[in-house]
């Protein structure tokens, strides 16, 4: 029941689109049928992504409130099973090349595109027949759990025994999951498509509410349990990452010059505004660094200006507003607070009216500059007319920091500049998954810090470290409670009372080897803030010393 | 100092006419603030004088001693528009200063987060900063905070007495000049911009403190009060709020204080720029829908008088009639040029003879002095314009259901929209206007005459000489009631003479006879004939102005500019460069039919699209298959040329490049729920 509701759902996205979808369903169920039968359980995934992929394009969506389209298990069900028409495809495309150089144009879904790969030679002809008959016969071979289908499945050979359960379980999901599509096809493969649309708007209002919270309600998400080590494949480093990626041609590098060049005819036009009192912000997709680095080095050459990477991790409003004491002003001395500072910077402004500065920053939105105090006080200094601010944001949800106040205060002047550049300089110190951390670093303090100390405080650090390697598999570990770490300290005859080691958890929480964190009941939890695979190394390390 | 786009000799005229027109703007509008503040502000004046007399007068009843627990206070309600407000406040200051008292202090609730801040702030304000920041900080950590309270509070007290008492030593006349009576001790004035914010805990302290020494200390509060005034006593508890005496003063209302403005910017001749019809909608649509604040509407107005200037070379021409006949003759070939291109002067130049047009189009001079002709035309237009708009304003606004609008500013925009006789609702409104009662049409008569009158335009004193004909002839038709009235009576005289049957029926025909026969009274053909001028003046004067020709130099027209630079939406903007990227990238490859994406869509488009298909978590290693999965569909011929581990890296690498340019975009962050696993942040399309 539930799932021919969620069907519906889907359906109601846009009527249109998928009754046009369907007939492409049912034409490519019909090719399937003399295919493999894994192919079947994949396209009908890949049949409801054209469903999926059409909604909320139109511009008019992009603010509705929009339900989830699909239940996230069949969603997520959808992104696994993409891999295996593609893995089986793959090599198909050396038989068909220039079918690939043909088709992109008329086929913009990637699945449906591979899958005609396959299939479009064959088979044209009998669509029709097909059509009608097609459905009830598939939806009953559906229906029964199909243990051949399983056993030939791509990735059970590559997943452990239990992931295989749960696939079966998941490839039986998509099954049930499937009859529907094939069911409402049944229902308007005739002319009454109207009615359908009828129907299926009604259900919509109804459903709509609960689709969101049903959705949101089951806190267990349902995804493949595959994890990137199973991968066979290194993980890239920050550097190696770099060397590839500028190896790699930039793609529509040309289209994106031209981009670029409308944004910079502009440049005259915004110093003009930034001299009127107002400041200017930069939206659009695309790293607008370099953009706004020509417009310094074309435009403010000769004119006071500090240039601010938002983006950078240890930034804060702080040390913008010392580089302006220090470094614009001239004035030596500190400040009780940010905005004791800021009045000063405010009351030197005013005084001296000769004084001008441009403020660019990259990145208004990062996470060091979001918080409300630090746009308030940023907005304050751009308030003032002889400081200009032009600023980039790249967030979606990068206006909502702003109210009404702040921003009648930065008095902005919103630019669109779209560049498509990458994000090279913005994303390098974004601590992404798949970049693997060096840890060198981290590593090479750990053994220096600890070659200097006793053997007895290796030794504490080595129990807890083990101990945090050992539940390295629970991702709720909160730490080694200070009491059993205590105990276990004693057994070991490492210390012999609870402030010897205090002393000595001190001394590395000192070096920053340690973390202290209290948990829920109160209790003192430690934990080494290094990664697992670093702390592997160490002991290892220290293993063979 | 100020390059601009086009490199002709009339930038530099053309930066110097726009800086002089936006600074009269600038004044104007300051000077409709100050004109529409300065009843609230006389009202406060006079609250603050009356408020401290009883300290003045230092009697020592015991009424006044209880009333003195009391800290007069002024609750400033100023509406929504909160941005505006500070305009209002520091003008508010200004006035307090010159004309009560020198001690003013103003507090905004980010500056106080406690009491001791609230405490420092208002002590460095008062006293101009005579405590030096050092020294209240020693203070500080010597003291415990209870202490430090009561400590500043009677420092504060000192310093006033200190003050007054040096005044007094002084000869007092020196320092109270601007001051009318003579003042021994003003009052402090403690301004509260935005009360709604203050942490109550603050306020209530504040209050309770500092009600103990309004003896010592003459304290007037004000609070500066977005909501509504009920705000007071759900913020602060009764036995705080007993400690005020409150007296409440209301600020007039945004949207009142934006039809002045536009009646003093855009409905007069005075200024040469002008705003176009969809500009104007656009502006006042971000008012009444966004903000409700004034200050940005007038931001538009600059950002429209910038970027008229900026982008219309012969804005060069957009200044007062006298300047302009000077620059036309000034005219270079080039900017003559420009003239001929403008669409309304080629409309112009096709309805001329054709000798006139040959003239037109290879004379420069025959051009400049058409030119001048036309633009005094121009300015002539306007000056009708705006009494005519007036005049109909007055018909329309009293008119049932307003179907030309209540405002002006709405019939103003329907006017530039399109011929405005030629809509329904004008029409329907003159329906209704020959309905009108004669004493409303006398009245309205009335107010016209004196538009008319006012107005500078000399084309009006037929006008106004017709207008008073037909007031003249209502007060006849007037007259003219009275005698029928007689007449009527004298008939029913008659009826009730004649009783027998066959006479009463007959005169009863005769006067339905005789009224049928008359069918419209004379007061009603004058109805009529009154609304026809009015139609007639309308048809003459209220002519759309983008059928004017040269309009192009006055009117600035271009809304999407200036929706995209004051209402963007950054949202969409990114929503479409990530689903169709065909719309900034020009290039055939990603044309694609009905929003859908193609695969040779550049690397984050297809990963966020890829995304779009995922629930609240999305496993990486399936996505970065099924992004290889697409890409190489793309790449497929040259995949086995390469060696594969090589192109796999590389895409792999355009992957994560892809991932963690989408982190940055705020549609995932990393999870530490599973493993290798990323949760989406959004929902639906976007």
């Amino acid at each position: 029941g539930i799932k021919v509701r969620k069907d519906k759902t889907q359906l109601t996205v846009s009527v249109k689109r998928f009754v046009k979808k369907l007939e492409n369903i049912s034409d490519d169920e019909a090719q399937e049928i003399l295919e493999e039968k894994n192919y079947v359980a994949a396209l009908g995934i890949c049949a409801q992504d054209p469903v999926g992929n059409g909604s909320g394009v139109s511009g008019g969506e992009v603010y509705s409130f929009q339900t989830p389209k699909r239940s996230s298990k069949m969603a997520e069900l959808a992104a696994e099973l993409a891999q295996t028409p593609g893995q089986s495809v793959a090599p198909d495309h050396s038989e068909c090349p220039e079918k690939t150089a043909k088709t992109p144009q008329s086929s913009s879904k990637y699945m449906f595109l591979l899958l005609m790969h396959v299939f479009s030679l064959q088979l044209q002809s009998k669509k029709k027949e097909y059509v009608a008959t097609t459905p009830y016969r598939l939806r009953k071979r559906l229906a029964a759990p199909d243990p051949y289908l399983e056993s030939e499945s791509e990735y059970s050979a590559s997943c452990s025994e239990e992931e295989d359960e749960e696939d079966q379980k998941e490839v039986r999901t998509v099954l049930s999951g499937r009859k529907t599509p094939a069911k409402t096809k049944t229902l308007s493969t005739p002319p009454p498509r109207n009615t359908l649309a009828k129907k299926i708007k009604e259900d919509k209002m109804s459903n709509l509410v609960e689709e969101y919270f049903e959705a949101h309600s089951s806190s267990k998400v349902l995804t493949s349990d595959r994890t990137l080590q199973k991968l066979q494949k290194r993980r890239l480093n920050q550097q190696t990452l770099h060397d590839i990626l500028k190896k790699a041609p930039l793609a529509y590098a040309a289209e994106i010059k031209e981009l670029n060049q409308q944004h910079e005819f502009l440049f005259s036009k915004w110093k003009l505004q930034l001299h009127l009192g107002f400041n200017i912000v930069l939206y659009g997709l695309g790293s607008k660094r370099d953009l706004l680095e020509k417009f310094r080095t074309s435009v403010l050459q000769d004119s006071v200006h500090l240039v601010v990477n938002g983006y950078f991790p240890s930034i804060t409003v702080r040390s913008i507003l010392n580089s302006i004491t220090e470094e614009v002003l001239n004035h030596i001395g500190t400040f009780r607070s940010p905005l004791d500072q800021l009045e000063f910077i405010i009351k030197r402004f005013k005084e001296d009216s000769s004084l001008e500065l441009y403020v660019l920053i990259h990145n208004l939105d990062s996470q060091m500059l979001r918080g409300e105090r630090s746009q308030q006080i940023l907005a304050q200094l751009s308030s003032l007319p002889s400081i200009y601010l032009i600023a980039s944001i790249d967030h979606i949800n990068a206006p909502l920091m702003w109210d009404q106040a702040k921003l009648s205060l930065y008095n902005w002047l919103w630019y669109e500049t779209t560049t498509f550049s990458p994000y090279v300089e913005e994303t390098s110190y974004e601590n992404s998954l798949l970049v693997q951390q060096s840890g060198s670093l981290a590593l090479s303090s750990l053994t220096h810090v600890l070659r200097s100390l006793t053997l007895n405080a290796r030794g504490i650090f080595r129990l807890l470290a083990q101990y945090q390697l050992e539940n390295k598999d629970n991702p709720s570990y909160p730490g080694l409670s200070f009491q059993d770490f205590y105990q276990q300290c004693r057994e070991a005859f490492l210390v012999n009372s609870d402030l010897t080691l205090r002393a000595q958890l001190t001394e590395f929480r000192d070096h920053k080897l340690i973390r202290t964190k209290r948990g829920a009941d109160g209790v003192e939890y430690l934990l080494i803030p290094v990664d697992d695979s670093t702390l592997t190394d160490f002991l290892e390390k220290e293993d063979e010393d | 100092f100020v390059e601009r786009n086009n490199d002709s000799e009339d930038a530099e005229l053309r930066f110097v006419t726009c800086q002089s027109l936006w600074n009269q703007i600038k004044s104007e509008t300051e000077q409709v603030q100050e004109d529409l503040n300065k009843q609230l502000f006389d009202n406060l004046v006079s609250f603050l004088r009356r408020s401290h007399s009883e300290f003045q007068e230092k009697t020592t009843e015991w009424t006044c001693r209880m009333k003195s627990r009391e800290i007069p206070t002024a609750a400033l309600v100023l509406g929504v528009n909160v941005t505006d407000h500070d305009l209002t406040f520091r003008s508010l200051s200004e006035v307090l200063q010159n004309n009560i008292t020198p001690y003013i202090a103003f507090l905004e609730a980010k500056d106080c987060p406690g009491i001791k801040n609230l405490m420092q702030k208002l002590m460095g304000q008062l006293m101009n900063c005579y405590v030096d920041v050092d020294s209240l900080e020693d203070e500080d950590y010597v003291q415990v905070s209870q202490n430090r309270i009561r400590c500043s509070m009677t420092s504060l007290t000192n310093w006033y007495e200190s003050v007054t008492k040096k005044t007094d030593s002084e000869t007092p006349s020196k320092k109270r000049t601007s001051s009318s009576r003579d003042w021994q001790s003003p009052p402090v004035v403690v301004i509260f911009k935005d009360m709604e914010s203050f942490t109550t805990k603050v306020l209530q302290d504040f209050i309770v403190i500092s009600s103990q020494h309004i003896r010592e200390l003459p304290l007037v509060l004000i609070f500066g009060i977005a909501t509504s005034p009920m705000i007071i006593h759900s913020l602060l508890p009764h036995s705080v709020s007993s400690l005020l005496c409150i007296e409440l003063f209301q600020s007039l209302s945004c949207k009142e204080h934006l039809s002045t403005i536009i009646d003093k910017l855009l409905l007069t001749a005075q200024f040469p720029f002008k705003l176009g019809e969809k500009v104007l909608q656009v502006l006042i649509n971000i008012f009444l829908y966004h903000d409700l604040s004034v200050q940005n509407f007038i931001k538009g107005f600059q950002l429209c008088v910038v970027e008229h200037f900026y982008s219309q070379p012969l804005s060069v021409l957009c200044c007062q009639p006298v300047d302009a006949k000077k620059r036309v003759n000034s005219l270079s070939h080039d900017q003559c040029e420009n003239i001929r291109k403008l669409p309304s002067f080629r409309r112009y130049v096709e309805r001329q003879v054709s000798e006139k047009q040959i003239a037109l189009l290879t004379a420069d001079n025959f051009l400049k002095e058409v030119t001048q002709k036309l633009l005094e035309d121009l300015h002539v237009y306007h000056e009708n314009y705006v009494s005519v708009l007036r005049c109909l304003h007055v018909f329309t606004s009293s008119l049932p259901k307003y179907p030309l609008g209540k405002q002006i500013r709405e019939l103003h925009c329907a006017c530039l929209e399109n011929r405005v006789w030629e809509t329904e609702e004008y029409e329907s409104s003159l329906q209704l206007a020959r309905m009108l009662n004669k004493s409303d049409l006398v009245t309205m008569l009335q107010q016209c005459v004196e538009i008319f009158v006012s107005s500078s335009g000399n084309e009006f004193d037929k006008t106004v000489e017709r207008l008073k004909e037909f007031l003249t002839q209502f007060q006849k038709l007037e007259a003219e009631a009275f005698q029928e009235q007689d007449v009527s009576i004298s008939s029913q005289k008659e009826l009730q003479k004649k009783t027998d049957l066959y006479h009463l029926q007959k005169t009863l025909l005769e006067l339905k006879e005789s009224r049928r026969s008359k069918k419209l009274t004379k007061f009603e053909m004058l109805r009529f004939e009154v609304v026809d001028y009015i139609d007639s003046l309308v048809r003459n004067y209220l002519v759309p102005a983008d059928h004017k020709t040269l309009h192009e130099i006055v009117y600035f027209n271009t809304a999407s500019v200036l929706r995209g630079h004051l209402n963007a939406a950054p949202r969409i903007a990114l929503h479409t460069a990530l689903n169709n990227p065909y719309y900034y990238l020009k290039n055939q490859a990603l044309k694609s039919d009905g929003g859908r994406i193609s695969n040779k869509a550049p690397d984050i488009c297809i990963v966020y699209k890829l995304h779009l298909e995922c629930g609240r978590l999305i496993n990486l290693v399936d996505w970065l298959e099924a992004f290889s999965t697409v890409v190489m569909a793309v790449e497929g011929p040259n995949a086995d040329a390469a060696s594969s581990d090589q192109v796999d890296d590389i895409i792999h690498a355009r992957f994560i490049r892809a991932v963690s340019e989408l982190e940055l975009l705020g549609f995932i962050k990393p999870s530490k729920r599973k493993t290798d696993h990323v949760a989406r942040l959004t929902w639906g399309g976007c």
